[in-house]
């Protein structure tokens, strides 16, 4: 367990503005949060060069609690407002906070552009394969089959894959982990802060209030240990036989490889141009 | 990898400091309308551009591409114009002075990025080469059908400050000032053409660029922990810090307080309503500019923008030479809307010809400020098929009336 005093976290968040917060109790999003302050504040970040951006969605209301440079944006474009921020300044370090509708729904198109130019941003999207702030309705994670209010009989659409869809567009580092292993949150989020391209972490959560409650999951408790027992780590995967990996929540880093990378290419082109003599 | 990244933001800083040295070629010339828009863009410090392909506005983006990276400015083509207006947005927040353009289609799907930078009190231009719409329509034909969007086009109230230049001289002045306008009042401006002016090349000779204007957003000097985003002031303008200055504020494109948090409290949110409200109505002398020729004892007024102006001016000048005593009002900002001009125009006058590209916008606007003037002398003059209403339509109008 890296060891970061409660009290450090505390000193992350905006206390005298923002609380109580809007999460129900028992969310995963609050885990997700905790672990990325405590990444940051291991590695000694200042705050002042982190820009915290999101969408809409109960996954994207995080900026407003943590005390760094915050951007709360539209629905499914904080990765666009994110690429404008990092590209005129980018020594910022750009964080995005997404949902999984915000950003493989609406966002789908900036999240497989982003990841294509390789843009040094890191995208942590925490999956509960539903919309949760809207009440219910089915995403494009949401299983096949499973009940959201705007599935009464079953989700009869296949759901993405999320990390799949980042490698096939080009992101270069990309990592599943889930809310219950709050370490490799914390371990992939200093990873992919530290990675020089576009990073995707994809968080599977829970949304027990709605999600849960549809699909008689259970309650918190019940989910986070459905997240230990029913994912495996990555190195696993060729160890044990075919019918135990199938319909696991694989975890680990899947990709990370050095590749150009945006903003350092733009520069590169600036000066290129610039050499020729600025005409 | 990292002494790259710094490098990068070395040029965005030598950028900031250094005006580039104006080549001269740009400042007697033969230009394009749209060219226009690029080279004031840039004279009025635009160091970043994001933005996708669309008739009749893409020579200002094919213009930037090529421009921007020689003074270390950033050009990006995104994957949309949704992304296009974020990425612009994002970058103001940084820093940056931001603009896009685009046509009606691209300006359509810009419009809740437009609303979001208005309600942020983001500073950033979208210039919209008008095309005839709705829809696809005809790409390379003119039309003036987004007066109207060009205010209303985002859900809301939210207050808009729209130019229209008449020729490619005034592109590029407009130009500076949607530039200068949204740094003073941090709000998405508006800069609507023609598309006619978009692609009409007028030989131009452009001020040196010391004599060009250049407004810069004011910056705090009170310490972090006194920052208001949304500072009150009796004339609405506020600091305004950029991200990794050291502030940490909080933007959300939710209602807010002057901080910027979220609020559900009716007074908070009136408060914020108001503010967006009133820097507009509180700077209307700022704000709104028009041109007035031949108005003195006019008896006729023709009230036209962008290209259409053109064509009255045209008309005018011969029926004054035929004695009939016309002028022509013509609103260089169209919103706020002139309304004062235009009550004036409507007391001194017995009949108000309205020529316009659409199927009749701006003879709202007149309409509402009519008191005592029947139908009859207010004279729409529509056209809605990609041609232009001709000089000569006009002067047998006014013929007709007079
Ligand atoms: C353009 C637009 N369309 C729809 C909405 C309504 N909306 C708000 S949040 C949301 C879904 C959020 O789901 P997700 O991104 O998965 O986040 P979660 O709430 O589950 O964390 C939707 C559809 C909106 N705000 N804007
Ligand atoms: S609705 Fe679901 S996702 Fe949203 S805060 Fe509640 S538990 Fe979390």
């Amino acid at each position: 367990m890296e060891n970061i005093p409660q009290k450090i976290i505390h000193e992350y968040l905006r206390h005298d503005k923002k609380f109580p917060h809007v999460w129900c109790a028992g969310c995963s999003n609050g885990i997700v949060l905790g672990a990325i302050i405590r990444a940051i504040a291991k590695m000694n970040i200042d705050r002042n060069d982190i820009v915290m951006v999101s969408g809409i969605g109960c996954s994207s209301r995080m900026p407003v609690y943590v005390d760094f440079n915050t951007l709360h944006t539209l629905h499914g474009r904080p990765i666009a407002y994110a690429t404008g921020v990092k590209l005129f300044k980018p020594h910022l370090k750009v964080i995005v906070v997404t949902g999984d509708g915000d950003c493989t729904a609406i966002g789908g198109n900036h999240f497989i552009h982003a990841a294509r130019r390789n843009i040094d941003l890191t995208v942590i999207l925490i999956n509960n394969n539903i919309y949760g702030m809207t009440g219910g309705q089915a995403s494009p994670t949401t299983p096949h089959m499973a009940i959201a209010t705007t599935t009464p009989y079953g989700n009869i659409e296949p759901d993405f894959n999320i990390c799949n869809l980042a490698i096939g567009a080009g992101a270069s580092f990309v990592a599943r982990t889930t809310a219950f292993h709050t370490n490799e949150v914390q371990n992939y989020v200093r990873d992919a802060i530290e990675h020089p391209g576009f990073s995707l972490i994809e968080v599977v959560s829970s949304c027990p209030v709605i999600y849960g409650r549809l699909n008689k999951k259970g309650g918190p408790a019940e989910m986070l240990k459905h997240m230990r027992d029913e994912s495996i780590p990555l190195t696993a995967v060729d160890k044990l036989p075919k019918e135990k990996v199938e319909g696991k929540i694989v975890r680990g880093i899947i990709k990370r490889v050095i590749e150009p990378e945006f903003c350092a290419e733009y520069a590169k082109l600036c000066e290129r141009v610039q050499a020729m003599g600025g005409e | 990898m990292a002494t790259k990244k710094l490098k990068s933001t070395e040029y965005l800083k030598s950028l900031v400091k250094t005006e580039p040295a104006p080549e001269e070629k740009h400042r007697i010339a033969l230009l394009q309308g749209n060219q226009a828009v690029a080279y004031g863009a840039m004279d009025a410090g635009v160091n970043f551009f994001a933005g996708y392909p669309i008739t009749p506005s893409t020579e200002i983006a094919e213009i930037l591409s090529e421009e921007l990276p020689k003074r270390g400015g950033v050009y990006v083509q995104m994957e949309d114009e949704i992304a296009s207006i974020c990425a612009i947005t994002g970058a103001s927040l940084t820093g940056a002075k931001a603009l896009t353009a685009t046509s009606g289609p691209g300006f359509s799907l810009m419009q809740e990025g437009i609303g979001y930078a208005k309600i942020t009190e983001t500073p950033c231009v979208v210039v919209n080469v008008q095309r005839m719409g709705p829809s696809t329509g005809m790409p390379t034909s003119p039309a003036q059908g987004d007066i109207m969007q060009a205010k209303w086009g985002s859900h809301g109230d939210s207050p808009a400050i729209v130019l229209y230049p008449d020729s490619v001289r005034e592109s590029y002045e407009l130009t500076i000032r949607a530039v200068n306008l949204s740094e003073k009042y941090r709000t998405c401006v508006i800069l609507l053409l023609d598309e006619v002016i978009g692609h009409m090349r007028e030989a131009v000779t452009l001020p040196d660029l010391a004599n060009v204007r250049v407004i810069s957003r004011i910056k705090p000097t009170v310490p972090p922990h006194w920052y208001k985003h949304y500072d009150e002031n009796q004339k609405y303008l506020s600091p305004l810090a950029s991200y990794g200055e050291g502030y940490r504020f909080h933007v959300t494109g939710l209602t807010h307080d002057s901080h910027g948090f979220p609020t559900n409290k009716p007074s908070e949110a009136h408060e914020m309503m108001e503010r967006l409200r009133k820097k507009i109505t509180h700077n209307i002398r700022d704000l709104v500019q028009i041109e007035s020729r031949e108005m003195e004892d006019a008896k006729i007024a023709i009230f036209a923008a962008g290209i259409m102006s053109r064509a009255a001016k045209q008309a005018v000048a011969q029926a004054r030479a035929e004695g009939i005593p016309v002028g022509i009002l013509r609103p260089l900002t169209i919103w706020p809307f002139p309304d004062d001009a235009v009550r004036k125009m409507l007391r001194n006058v017995d009949t108000v010809i309205v020529p316009e590209l659409n199927q009749g916008q701006l003879i709202h606007e007149i309409r509402r400020l009519t008191k005592d003037k029947s139908d009859g002398d207010l004279i729409s003059m529509q056209r809605c098929d990609g041609a232009l209403i001709t000089p000569n339509e006009i002067l047998r109008k006014i013929k007709e009336v007079h």
